[in-house]
């Protein structure tokens, strides 16, 4: 009897645990409230910032006892999400990379953040910029705040370029003269002088292509139409673009070739291009630099923007609740404390003054040229549905282009090959 | 009532399942459960972020006859493994013959091949990720004696043979030491006899060494075998898979399929029948120790 009364117990405990790893559809409810929100930065002054934010939100919303911010290492961030909310354990909100923009919003996984924001005391919705925030809208309605929509600016370590007799691109770009050509003279002049590496494209290192849009979109190519259906790697402008690039890398020696890391931001190469972001690693630099917009291409001027948007996760328990902190967290008092660090969606403070008293190692002028009309007129990096399959795929189909011998055009075409099924679905 | 229902074997009996019922619990929870569900998640299509999860039945395992990508997964895994498993298993041997000897300086040596068994492997493999750069160490190495190294890592050819590589050296120690121990099993009186007999050092190598270490033979083959199939942080760290799709192996392809672009019904399909390569070549490895392992306690 006994041994009957243990073999119950036993059960129940196993049923008990099924249950609990089962209880994730609950109802909303009137307890208290604590939310988790996932983002790539483990930076502490952002996290203190956050966390201030949070401070004032519970504050102000007793039931809200706990507000998380779960740091989730950038290479692995969208994988980790999805993971996290296929395993029922999914943040309340989070932070959403540009390239996966486009599953999270047509999807439905995210709460519809129009009805939330438009109630919101103060909030005036209609300060965010309409560039800023297309990519975060499906059937008009907006799913994700984009909370930082950062430009792309060539750094520049101006020591490394006079000691190579080289004019700064601050100089050309006086003289008119800051055009593709001429920075990646410059780039293998500099390298050729001092040994290092020239002009890196940071975190594309050969696989990460979709940061080789800050080239291409200089000769006016696209990786894909706008309405995501046909490939634009077999049309003129980016053979163009490609052809010059890889003569850049493999003739002209200007750029580092694969296999080969340099960091700029530890003097290991003459340029970089990247977000202003960024600018914080130059805190202790020990060379000279400059912040310079991206050079001219033959289709004259443009600026590429990276993106990071903060959604509501609709699964979450408290749905709402997290939609509401969003809204506090992104308004226009918190929108300013965030500008420090995150150049804002808000026409308002995409001024040279507000933005300079935040970033104070950027100078005036370098904030108007890059930031404020590189937001103005940017383009977005290539984002499409199911990004990660097409991305895999073009990395894959460019590797052959990797090689001194490549047959660019050749390579092109086989890419176009490779996504158009991807891009058809 | 009691005291006659616990009689002494009873408790006995009790106290057996009871020492074994939290590897069993463990067994279960972990291994067996996990695996029913990936076999009933294979006959879903699950959309993650659509919060979806429609019956699909047979669909995946279709997709999976009809995937143009899982012949070239399969080759690359083949490739890994013929490779990882001749290269290991040779080396292993070699190495524990050689430090069979009683020579000055076997026990350093035996703990130098040993010692990237016990280093983490993804550290292992981030440090060769540097060594094989273009301007890393190895191609620094090479340049002073005047080879102009390839770029390992980029190369269709050499990046498969850089995983294998990598993985051989961080391995090769854990052979190593059960070929050490089973060639120190081997009776002395045998070799003498076969000296006497005239018998060649070849000789005795093929004719005594191999079918007496032959249980331990088998032992690391289906080690090597089973784990060069769920190779992962190398391919993840070294290439991602690339140059083209070279070192996509089957475990990659399901991780990236599963994660990256997240069709979690077709990546559990992957994973059967991961799933059931591995059990086939077990058990053919299996079956043949009848054939080869010629003594076994």
């Amino acid at each position: 009897m006994k041994i009957r009364a243990l073999l119950a117990a036993a059960t129940a405990g196993v049923l008990s645990l099924g249950l609990a790893a089962c209880g994730g559809e609950e109802e909303p409810s009137t307890g208290p409230v604590s939310l988790r929100m996932t983002v790539w930065s483990s930076n502490e002054a952002h996290l203190k910032l956050f966390n201030e934010i949070a401070d004032a939100y519970k504050a102000k919303n007793p039931r809200v006892t706990e507000i998380k911010f779960d740091p989730i290492p950038f290479e692995s961030y969208t994988t980790t999400l999805t993971t996290q909310i296929a395993g029922g354990n999914g943040p309340d909100l989070a932070w959403l990379l540009e390239n996966s923009a486009p599953d999270f919003v047509n999807s439905g996984a995210l709460v519809p953040l129009d009805d939330t924001l438009g109630k919101a005391e103060g909030y005036n919705a209609a300060d965010l910029s309409t560039s800023a925030t297309k990519l975060w809208k499906a059937d008009g309605k907006l799913f994700a705040y984009p909370f930082s929509t950062s430009p792309f600016g060539v750094f520049v370590n101006t020591d490394m370029v006079k000691a190579a007799g080289q004019q700064t691109p601050a100089e050309l770009i006086a003289a008119n003269q800051w055009t593709w050509e001429k920075a990646v003279a410059v780039a293998a002049a500099s390298s050729a002088k001092s040994g290092k590496s020239g002009l890196v494209v940071r975190d594309f290192d050969y696989k990460g292509w979709d940061n080789l849009s800050t080239v291409w979109a200089g000769w006016g190519a696209e990786a894909w139409t706008a309405d995501g259906k046909g490939c634009g790697f077999d049309q003129q402008p980016m053979v163009d673009a490609m052809t010059f690039l890889h003569k850049a890398i493999f003739t002209d020696k200007a750029l580092p070739g694969p296999g080969t890391t340099a960091d700029f931001f530890a003097g290991e190469a003459a340029m970089t291009i990247t977000q202003i972001s960024r600018a914080s690693l130059l805190k202790e630099a020990k060379f000279g630099w400059d912040l310079v917009p991206l050079p001219t291409g033959p289709k004259g001027e443009y600026s590429v923007i990276g993106q990071a948007g903060l959604g509501a996760l609709k699964k979450g328990k408290n749905a709402d609740v997290a939609a509401d902190f969003l809204a506090f967290f992104t308004n226009p008092g918190n929108s300013a404390k965030l500008a420090a660090y995150f150049p804002p969606p808000r026409t308002s403070l995409l001024t040279a003054e507000t933005l300079a008293k935040t970033n104070p190692l950027l100078k005036p002028e370098q904030l108007q040229q890059v930031v404020i009309d590189g937001i103005s007129t940017g383009i977005v990096k290539p984002s499409h549905t199911g990004q990660a399959e097409i991305a895999q795929a073009v990395r894959a189909a460019l590797d052959p282009l990797w090689k001194p011998d490549a047959d660019v055009k050749t390579v092109l075409g086989g890419v176009c090959s490779a996504i158009n099924p991807l891009l058809a679905k | 009532m009691s005291t006659r229902f616990w009689t002494g074997s009873r408790r006995d009996t009790l106290a057996g399942y009871l020492f074994i019922a939290p590897q069993l619990l463990g067994s279960l929870l972990f291994v067996f459960v996990p695996l029913g569900l990936v076999f009933w998640y294979s006959l879903h299509e699950w959309n993650v972020l659509a919060d979806t999860f429609t019956f699909v039945g047979g669909e995946n395992y279709q997709a999976l006859a009809d995937d143009p990508k899982l012949a070239d997964a399969l080759v690359a895994t083949g490739f890994f493994s013929a490779g990882l498993v001749v290269l290991n298993l040779s080396l292993a041997l070699l190495l524990a013959v050689l430090l069979n000897q009683r020579l000055r300086g076997t026990v350093f040596f035996r703990t130098v091949f040993f010692s990237p068994v016990v280093v983490s492997l993804v550290a292992w493999t981030i440090v060769w990720n540097f060594l094989l750069q273009d301007n890393g160490g190895i191609n620094g190495l090479l340049e002073t004696v005047g080879v102009d190294g390839p770029n390992w890592l980029r190369g269709e050819g050499t990046a498969m043979i850089a995983v294998i590589v990598v993985q051989v050296v961080k391995n090769v120690g854990l052979n190593m030491v059960l070929f050490l121990a089973a060639l120190q099993g081997v009776p002395a009186n045998l070799y003498e006899a076969a000296t006497v007999d005239g018998a060649s050092r070849r000789r005795q190598f093929l004719s005594i060494t191999v079918p007496m270490i032959s249980p331990t033979i088998l032992l690391t083959s289906i080690i090597t075998v089973v784990g060069s199939l769920q190779v992962f942080a190398q391919i993840a760290v070294l290439t991602q898979g690339g140059p083209g799709t070279s070192t996509t192996v089957l475990v990659y392809y399901l991780y990236q399929q599963a994660f990256q672009f997240h069709h979690f019904g077709y990546g559990a399909t992957l994973s059967v029948l991961l799933f059931v390569i591995v059990l086939l070549l077990t058990l053919v490895q299996w079956r043949m120790r009848r054939k080869w392992v010629f003594h076994e306690s």
